[in-house]
């Protein structure tokens, strides 16, 4: 899957913004059939280098290849085969769901037939088939970003490029978005999507780079990034509203590392339930105790000193 | 999706020259397209008022102004003769400049439409000139409808009257594209009023639509003269009642169409600047 010129290669791509630098010279390789993410807090990045690839924003240094094209040159020949989700929809909130298929198919210069045939198949695809002809406006949040992701998908792309698929939207709304990302994914579409929750990078992406700051902080798939960055599990521990900085120096050597949040301190050991009864030989009552899995947060976590919600 | 493709076909349009597919519709027809999909909606109520606004105009300001004006025959034609063609090249104008401004505006700031359809393979030349052409529709069809009405009423002279819509979409131009450049600048809504209060308004008052620019003081003609409106306002009546133009119908044709290219030209910068985020 690896092999072959990536679809996607930027290296050392740099964008700023009058002084301030939003992307501060990140390589990346996206290759075909492959989702990759952009895992990364607000602010870190990610949304400007998604702009760049899409060719609407020029890179302000490094290099960049889309599609084997060249995005400042040959950007009409690279977004024509592009399919983009923004962040913020865009739909025409007066014109029906469909016109909204149809009219942007159109901008690709596809026929009208077949513009009408595919909004058809599209409305089906992301379950909106019986809201077709009425009007954007009142479709709820999940709908309609589920619209933008079919309006994506109108010409067949080869690289289908998500911004924050799901943010903003209820937990219900978020399955069903993912559900209809997840069988795109199976249909082997390439997918790149930014997203600041960490359920989301580890549910759709084979592969992803954490950004933070405008470089990139680690690259893997979430299995290698928490091998790499974490242990296996993690012992969350609450004492009460008890100030946690001294309790932290009591677990010293229990686990690998002890990060301290402002409401829990996060016990970091490959095997968590070894590790909670070593707590309480050590006269330690926490009020709370969960032993989970580690994930991308903690991995993040670890490279950057912050949580993803805070950061 | 991908066309079903597998990753080895991706790989092989990858290294392939991008196919480039025969293109069943220009970009900027497709853009026309979309906008004439939303003017559906309204379509009515554009043609009724195109019928309407004449009307009223006439009646008021062509029979009721026009008595008190004709009495004193300082014209050497009936008031309203004078002023239909005037106020048809207005129309125009004023039909341009307002699908110019706020729309245009809403299409950066809340609506997004531009940003969606620069994420398209459309050039923004092709989003100008898609947009500008459904623009000229409407000044068309309202122009038209205009005519219609100034035929009962009697303030046709000439057969050349028929141009007289193509001269209110040549108006229409010359003032769209240059307020699309404006458009595209402005954040603020405030701003947009400013430039129908002092921009629209005078235009209408002083370019020789209700009274001839010679009674205008010596040193405001020349501001008259470089008002867009007044060239169309001039062209408009000599189409209209076969009379001469002030100047040559060429000088302005021609300076209309500069404000129209220099226009495009403007807008062109303005909205490559805006949707380079």
């Amino acid at each position: 899957m690896t092999d072959g010129a990536p679809l996607i290669s930027a290296r050392g791509l740099i964008k700023r913004f009058g002084d301030f630098t939003a992307v501060d010279g990140i390589d990346v390789d996206v290759h075909a059939g492959e989702a990759f993410g952009f895992l990364g807090p607000n602010g870190a990045g990610k949304s400007s280098t998604m702009r760049m690839i899409g060719c609407v924003s020029p890179p302000s240094g490094g290099e960049l290849r889309v599609l084997g094209m060249d995005p400042q040159r040959q950007g009409p020949d690279i977004r024509a085969r592009l399919g983009v989700c923004p962040q913020e929809d865009n739909l025409d909130q007066e014109l029906t769901a469909r016109e909204n298929l149809v009219t942007y198919a159109r901008y690709f210069g596809i026929g009208r037939k077949v513009a009408r045939q595919r909004a058809d198949e599209l409305l089906e695809f992301v379950q909106l088939s019986e809201r077709a002809g009425s009007k954007v406006e009142p479709l709820s949040g999940g709908m309609k970003r589920r619209l933008t992701i079919a309006r994506a998908l109108v010409n067949e792309p080869d690289i289908v490029m998500l911004d924050e698929p799901t943010t903003g939207l209820d937990p219900q709304a978020r399955h069903l978005v993912w559900e209809r990302l997840f069988r795109l994914k199976q249909r082997g579409t390439t997918l790149v999507l930014t997203t600041h929750y960490m359920d989301e990078a580890e549910q759709l992406c084979d592969r992803l780079v954490i950004m933070d700051g405008g470089a990139v902080a680690a690259e893997g798939s979430p299995r290698e990034l928490i091998e790499r960055y974490s242990t296996r599990e993690v012992v969350e521990l609450r004492f009460g509203t008890d100030a946690l900085e001294p309790y932290a120096s009591k677990l010293d050597g229990i686990g690998a590392r002890v990060e301290v949040l402002p409401d829990r301190i996060l016990l970091y050991a490959d095997d968590g339930d070894t590790a909670v009864p070593a707590v309480y030989e050590r006269n330690l009552t926490p009020s709370g105790v969960l032993v989970r899995r580690a994930s991308l947060e903690d991995v993040f976590l670890h490279l950057t000193g912050r949580t993803l919600v805070e950061a | 999706m991908a066309g079903g493709g597998t990753p080895a076909d991706l790989d092989a349009a990858v290294t392939a020259a991008a196919p480039q597919g025969v293109r069943a519709v220009h970009p900027a027809m497709a853009v026309l397209e979309y906008f004439l999909v939303g003017y559906k909606r309204v379509w009515r109520g554009t043609v009724f008022s195109s019928f309407a606004l004449p009307v009223l105009f006439f009646l008021g300001m062509g029979v009721a102004v026009g008595a008190y004006v004709d009495r004193g025959g300082n014209l050497d034609m009936p008031y309203l003769q004078f002023i239909a063609p005037g106020l048809l090249a207005f129309t125009g104008l004023q039909i341009a400049m307002m699908e110019s401004g706020f729309p245009v505006l809403g299409n950066f700031k809340w609506h997004k439409i531009y940003f969606g359809m620069a994420s398209a393979p459309l050039r923004v030349g092709d989003m100008l000139l898609g947009q500008l052409g459904y623009i000229s529709l409407r000044v068309l069809v309202a122009a038209t409808g205009f005519l219609l009405v100034m035929v009962p009423f009697g303030a046709i002279g000439s057969a050349w009257a028929v141009l007289t819509p193509l001269v209110a979409v040549l108006v229409g131009l010359a003032v769209a594209t240059p307020m699309f450049a404006y458009s595209a600048t402005v954040q603020s809504p405030n701003l947009m009023a400013i430039m129908f209060r002092f921009g629209m308004l005078p235009m209408m008052l002083f370019s020789g639509v209700f009274f001839p620019v010679e009674q205008l003081p010596g040193a405001l003609q020349p501001v008259a003269h470089a008002l867009p409106l007044w060239h169309g306002v001039e062209l408009s009546r000599a189409a209209a009642l076969d009379v001469n133009a002030a100047w040559p119908v060429a000088v302005h044709a021609g300076y209309l169409a500069l404000w129209c290219v220099v226009g495009f030209a403007l807008a062109r910068i303005r909205f490559i600047k805006r949707l380079a985020v």
